[in-house]
């Protein structure tokens, strides 16, 4: 595994797809996740009063704290300063790597610890501290399981979504040596028993971010397991990373988040941990950090803040449009290939990554829009990814037959006689090569349709020839 | 606005399009230099061509007459995005506004703006309803299913998903064709699953694709566009 995100081979989305459609395993896994992910999803909405006006005041808060970003950030750091904790600014995912190593030498850091973090996941960080001879823990019981079996995240949420539950037990019983049934119960019991001596041995704890209040210098920890309150707690050093987006302004503006998160990501009402970190411990205190360090990543994210796509920016990384799209529940994660998968991902990878070697993902979309109807912010998904097709095509990264095809038919279609004859010829053609009033095979570039389906032929009389005929007679 | 794919791939969509029009008491002009919304050129972000085809459908139908159209996708495109396509400060910022502002689809149209409430219809045998994804996006209540719940005779059967898109999605259907044939296979095993005579949309483009899958698997489900239900069901057709 390289450490350079950007120098990873070419990842092809196609093949990639298809490998991920005729595998039985995932297939069964994504489904498990669509019925009940989605599912909570859509009730705990409807059961929540005013969820509408809350998802808009999210927006409206995210909206607001973007269009001064500068000075909430400001005002963040000074606030994490005046609570006795540290602030690194890190212009790229390199940036955050020497950061968190200088800590961690200067420290004598040994052993880390870390929760679920997508952001660490972006930067490759896991990479550079392993390389750096430092031995790293994952916490979370899917991420753990991902760092045993040396892949990554397909999920936002439940980054081992990929794997059914008979293919955890295998990997845990052959990494672990120690045999587990493939209940969920089991397995997460033999996890805690391993993960509960490692936050003791930790120097350093590494969290995400959910949200980081300006007003406070408060980071906020979500987590069902409970591993990122002890990763922000045991350890003698807290680093938590975060991108610049996440800020929000002040904690009365917490609250819509937290109503929405979990709602939006499982259906739950609050995950079951919430932790607000300020600073590390005080003088007076027996537990908590003795350092807070709060690195705060831009990674190509104001580049995007001065863009069309600064929409993108208002995500809250819950996973919902993942769950609710028929792609993702089709390809699952892994097809993506960038941290970031599913809807967001689509539109996320081509802007943190590049749009040449990502040039399927804004295609790989049918515009349905239940990403956005899933959204605890109302993201237009479908929208930026048009804005990402049209990115495409001025950047000329559109094959050229391709760009052809569209300048001839349009073409042909803004010249109604042109059309009528065009029209008339396809359907000859086609009801040509047709038996009966089906064509099983299509030719050159739509052969894909008839895979799975029949194309019924145009009948021989269009509507328009029909209207002249009739309205000759009527009038 | 009978659209392209109703034009070319389904005329009598139009045909019971025009009938039912007729029926409300409406008159009906059909435009003859109208080709194509333009929307698949806007799906695929190649900005020029869907200006052309814009400015073109804005001219047909200049007239000031409200636009009726059989299709959730087109009314979703002149009414959602003909705005956008130009630059604020063109003229054609302000046609297209005011053309997107008397758009509407069949069913809507008929509700809404001419009023229907009751319809003597009936049509017997069992039915389940698909809606088109732009439609679900486009309006907030459902003056399909007002309609169909009138017809008598007629037995509906919730389709299970029902709001999972088909898979069609324009050229998503052959530039990913595993994908989305994935995605109709699924729709199609809700619809067989309701045993249902006849399935039931707004959208030309979800019906070719469902009822492709459909005739592949031998299935003894027809398809119906829903201008075409209501037409027969008042023998209008």
């Amino acid at each position: 595994m390289t450490t350079d995100y950007k120098k990873q081979p070419h990842h092809e989305f196609l093949s990639a797809s298809q490998e991920a459609l005729g595998k039985a395993s995932l297939q069964i896994a994504l489904s498990r996740l669509t019925d009940t992910l989605a599912a909570g999803n859509r009730s705990a909405f409807s059961a929540l009063p005013d969820s509408d006006l809350l998802r808009e005041k999210a927006r409206s808060i995210k909206d607001h704290t973007l269009a001064s970003l500068d000075t909430y950030l400001e005002q963040l750091s000074d606030s994490v300063i005046s609570k006795g904790g540290q602030v690194h600014w890190a212009k790229d995912a390199q940036d955050v790597r020497n950061i968190i190593l200088d800590i961690a030498q200067k420290k004598q850091v040994q052993r880390i610890v870390k929760s679920k973090s997508m952001t660490t996941e972006e930067i490759h960080l896991n990479d550079a501290l392993e390389n750096a001879n430092l031995e790293v823990i994952e916490t979370d019981f899917g991420e753990y399981i991902l760092q045993l079996a040396k892949e990554r995240p397909s999920h936002l949420v439940a980054p081992a979504v990929h794997k059914t539950r008979e293919e955890i037990a295998d990997l845990l019983e052959s990494e672990l040596k120690i045999p587990v049934t493939p209940e969920p119960e089991a397995m997460a019991k033999l996890a805690r028993n391993q993960l509960r001596k490692q936050f003791q041995k930790a120097d350093m704890g590494i969290t995400g971010v959910n949200f980081a209040v300006a007003e406070t210098g408060t980071i906020v920890l979500v987590s069902n397991e409970g591993n990122a309150r002890l990763t922000a707690t045991i350890p003698r050093i807290h680093v938590a990373v975060m991108g610049i987006e996440k800020v929000i302004p002040a904690l009365k503006d917490l609250p819509v988040f937290i109503k929405l998160l979990a709602r939006a990501a499982t259906g739950q009402k609050i995950s079951v941990y919430t932790s607000l970190v300020t600073g590390p411990r005080r003088t007076e205190e027996h537990v908590g950090p003795q350092e807070f360090h709060l690195v705060i990543m831009d990674n190509g994210r104001t580049d995007i803040l001065g863009s069309p796509m600064r929409e993108s920016l208002f995500c809250i990384r819950c996973g919902a449009c993942l769950n609710a799209c028929p792609i993702y529940r089709n390809v699952g994660g892994h097809a993506y290939g960038g941290t970031y998968s599913g809807p967001i991902g689509a539109v996320l990878t081509p802007l943190y990554d590049n749009l040449e070697d990502h040039h399927h993902l804004p295609h790989a979309s049918s515009l349905c829009g239940s990403c956005q109807a899933a959204c605890p912010v109302k993201i237009a998904i479908p929208e930026l990814l048009v804005r990402l097709r049209a990115s495409l095509n001025r950047q000329k990264l559109t094959p050229f037959v391709e760009r052809l095809i569209y300048q001839t038919w349009a073409h042909t279609m803004v010249r109604p006689g042109l059309y009528r004859l065009a029209s008339s010829f396809a359907g000859w053609l086609m009801r040509l090569g047709a038996s009966g009033n089906w064509l099983t095979k299509m030719p050159g570039p739509i052969k894909g349709w008839t895979q799975t389906r029949d194309f019924r032929t145009p009948p021989k009389q269009s509507f328009r020839n029909w209207w002249k005929k009739q309205k000759n007679i009527r009038f | 606005m009978i659209t392209c794919l109703a034009d070319v791939l389904r005329p009598n969509v139009g045909k019971a399009t025009v009938a039912l029009l007729e029926h409300f008491g409406a008159t009906v002009h059909f435009p003859e230099q109208q080709t194509c919304c333009g929307q698949p050129f806007f799906n695929s972000g190649v900005e020029k061509q869907t200006q052309q085809l814009a400015k073109h459908t804005i001219e047909v139908f200049a007239d000031g007459r409200p636009v009726v159209t059989p299709s959730g996708s087109c009314a979703a495109m002149i009414r959602a995005e003909y705005p956008h396509v130009f630059s604020s400060s063109s003229p054609w910022h302000t046609r297209a506004t005011e053309l997107a502002g008397r758009t509407f689809e069949l069913a809507e149209f008929l509700v809404h703006q001419l009023g229907v409430t009751k319809v003597d219809a009936q049509y017997d045998g069992t039915i389940t309803y698909h809606p088109a994804c732009h439609l679900r996006a486009l309006q907030a209540d459902n003056a399909v299913e007002q309609l169909l719940d009138q017809i008598k005779g007629t037995q509906c059967i919730p389709l299970r998903k029902s709001d999972q898109c088909c898979g069609f999605g324009g050229s998503f259907s052959v530039r990913y064709p595993e994908i989305s044939g994935a995605m109709v296979i699924d729709k199609v095993s809700c619809i067989e699953e309701t045993q249902a005579d006849t399935v039931i949309s707004t959208d030309t483009g979800c019906l070719m694709n469902i009822e492709g899958c459909l005739h592949r698997n031998n299935s003894k489900t027809q398809t119906m566009h829903f201008a075409e239900l209501l037409a027969t069901g008042l023998n209008l057709i």
